[in-house]
């Protein structure tokens, strides 16, 4: 769906993104994650066209990118972004007619649909600049969706919203992802991607350091998550596989926690909880990513 | 496209105050002159100003000599310098872009919208100026410049040569103004750069020492669609104003295509 090769963005002296080999497939729910000023920005504007590249190339839909390819995208870039002084419904249409694809006869009634998709269809004929930040985040939601596109690009598409909006937005997403819509999602709030996506791609100072299938980033690290009120005796028993302690138990070193399980009892231990640690998403990108770049020392 | 651009610009309550306002300016004039019945002297104040007491049918032309020396550039230069620099301080370039509309289609949208803006004030000022010259000064058999008699077919006539030649010379100021707004994202910095380069030309234009640069000056033949009410009319000044603007529309339209089709939208 989205192929990049070897594509490299230099402003100046500075190189904001350098060789980035990114691949979309179709059906995906795709994170792109990375610190701020990792680039993420600068690749979602290439991959929509308004940035050119310096170097290597773009493929969207297995095709050059171009009109054709743009026509069947949905986008959310920085924050959406309206005329203030025309109400939401006038927007969307001005959008719509403003570009290939939107058909007349239907438009009303595409815009009715992406309002109550995005939970906006009760909206009044209020300007725009009287909305809200979340009810523009809102609106911004639906005019990416108002042609039914195939692939969906959103650069934080939940600022703004609270706890109740992220959760509506989450759950719109992953049913427009079940209808066939591929997402692509840019954002550097973890939890988001994590909750969200099943592919995951993370990019620091503008090199691509990750890119795997979110199952993979959650690994088993081989350590057993041991909760016991008897941490001396468990200690004791299980010695130098003994890697770290919590605040209610033991972290273990073994290849089968139903195994440990059956020893400690065996020893008369009580044993109030037992877990297969995995590594969380967050371990994993800081440890490929190193500080963000926004972070000045001295 | 093209419709949503002039859609946006007709809703715009700003397009409707500042052709108000221009159109509000020689009126303001005309009823000072009708209660006090003095007119400049012959030869001072603005063009045609002097003989517009004896006849209002003059007045669209005394409006237009009016506005043009600042007030309707800088309402162009305004206008001109938002339509893409305004878009995209405001964001929305980007989602044009993406939607997709095509670079070049999105200019030329935008000159489509700013050249009917400016045709459209410089339109109801010289209509108004019809309206309210012949309401107060009562109309005439209108005399040249050169002190014949016109017909009033030839009137009409002239005084739409006069209107199509502001609006030409207006739209040398668009260009430069829409090419401006090309390269920042600041409107206000866009028009001011284009105002910048009028009150430059129109020292210039002025000072004798630069007779060498003044042909090539942008203000320089504004004004001469005087001469369309001379009889015989003097062409000379006026198809050197036509060809002169030409070349500055053509050069700035074409820069600011060459900028916006290769530039980085980063707004």
């Amino acid at each position: 769906m989205i192929r990049t090769t070897a594509l490299t963005k230099r402003y100046g002296a500075v190189t904001a993104v350098q060789d980035l080999d990114l691949h979309v497939r179709e059906g995906d729910r795709f994170g792109f994650l990375g610190p701020n000023g990792s680039g993420k920005t600068t690749t979602v504007r290439m991959l929509l066209g308004l940035v050119l590249p310096t170097s290597g190339s773009i493929e969207l839909f297995g095709s050059r990118i171009g009109k054709q390819a743009l026509a069947q995208i949905g986008a959310l870039v920085e924050g959406p972004a309206f005329t203030g002084h025309l109400c939401g419904r006038t927007n969307l249409r001005l959008s719509d007619a403003a570009g290939p694809g939107g058909a007349r006869s239907t438009r009303r009634h595409r815009i009715e649909e992406v309002l109550d998709q995005v939970g906006l269809s009760g909206v009044d004929r209020r300007p725009v600049k009287a909305y809200s930040l979340g009810m523009r985040q809102r609106l911004g939601l639906a005019s990416a969706l108002l042609r039914r596109p195939r692939l969906l690009v959103l650069d934080e598409p939940t600022n703004g919203l609270d706890p109740q909006g992220i959760r509506e937005v989450r759950e719109l997403l992953l049913e427009l992802n079940r209808g066939g819509t591929t997402v692509l999602l840019s954002s550097h709030l973890l939890s988001e991607v994590e909750a969200l996506c099943t592919r995951i791609a993370v990019l620091d100072r503008g090199r691509l350091v990750l890119q795997d299938d979110l199952s993979a980033f959650r690994a088993l690290t081989g350590l057993v998550e041991v909760r016991t009120p008897d941490v001396l005796r468990a200690g004791a028993l299980c010695g130098d596989r003994v890697e770290g302690r919590l605040a209610d138990g033991l972290l273990v070193r073994h290849h089968d926690p139903g195994e440990l399980n059956a020893e400690l009892v065996g020893a008369g231990i009580h044993v109030v909880g037992l877990r297969a640690q995995r590594r969380t998403l967050e371990a994993a990108v800081l440890e490929a990513t190193g500080a963000g770049s926004d972070r000045v020392a001295g | 496209m093209i419709g949503v651009e002039l859609g946006k610009l007709l809703r715009r309550p700003r397009t409707w105050v500042s052709i108000f306002l221009l159109a509000a300016l020689p009126t303001v004039v005309a009823i000072f002159l009708a209660a006090s019945e003095i007119a400049p002297r012959p030869g001072t104040g603005p063009a045609f100003l002097a003989a517009v007491l004896e006849n209002g049918a003059l007045y669209p032309a005394a409006a237009l000599a009016i506005v043009l020396p600042l007030f309707l550039p800088i309402a162009v230069a305004v206008v001109a310098g938002d339509a893409v620099a305004g878009e995209a301080q405001d964001g929305t370039l980007r989602y044009l872009l993406i939607r997709p509309v095509g670079r070049t289609r999105l200019l030329v949208a935008k000159m489509i919208s700013v050249g009917s803006y400016t045709m459209l004030a410089v339109a109801v000022v010289a209509a108004v100026a019809y309206v309210v010259g012949t309401q107060l000064f009562g109309s005439a058999a209108l005399p040249s410049v050169s002190g014949t008699q016109l017909s009033t077919g030839s009137a009409t006539l002239r005084t739409v040569l006069a209107v199509l030649y502001v609006a030409w010379s207006m739209l040398g100021v668009a260009a430069v103004a829409l090419f401006l707004s090309t390269v920042t994202d600041s409107p206000l910095g866009a028009a001011l750069g284009a105002i910048a380069l009028l009150i430059t030309s129109g020292v210039l234009v002025a000072l004798d020492s630069a007779a060498s640069v003044q042909p090539y000056l942008p203000t320089r033949y504004w004004l001469a669609f005087i001469d369309l009410f001379r009889e015989p009319v003097l062409t000379r000044d006026l198809l050197r104003g036509t060809a002169l603007q030409a070349v500055y529309i053509a050069v700035f339209l074409g820069a600011a295509w060459a900028n916006l089709s290769t530039k980085d939208i980063t707004s």
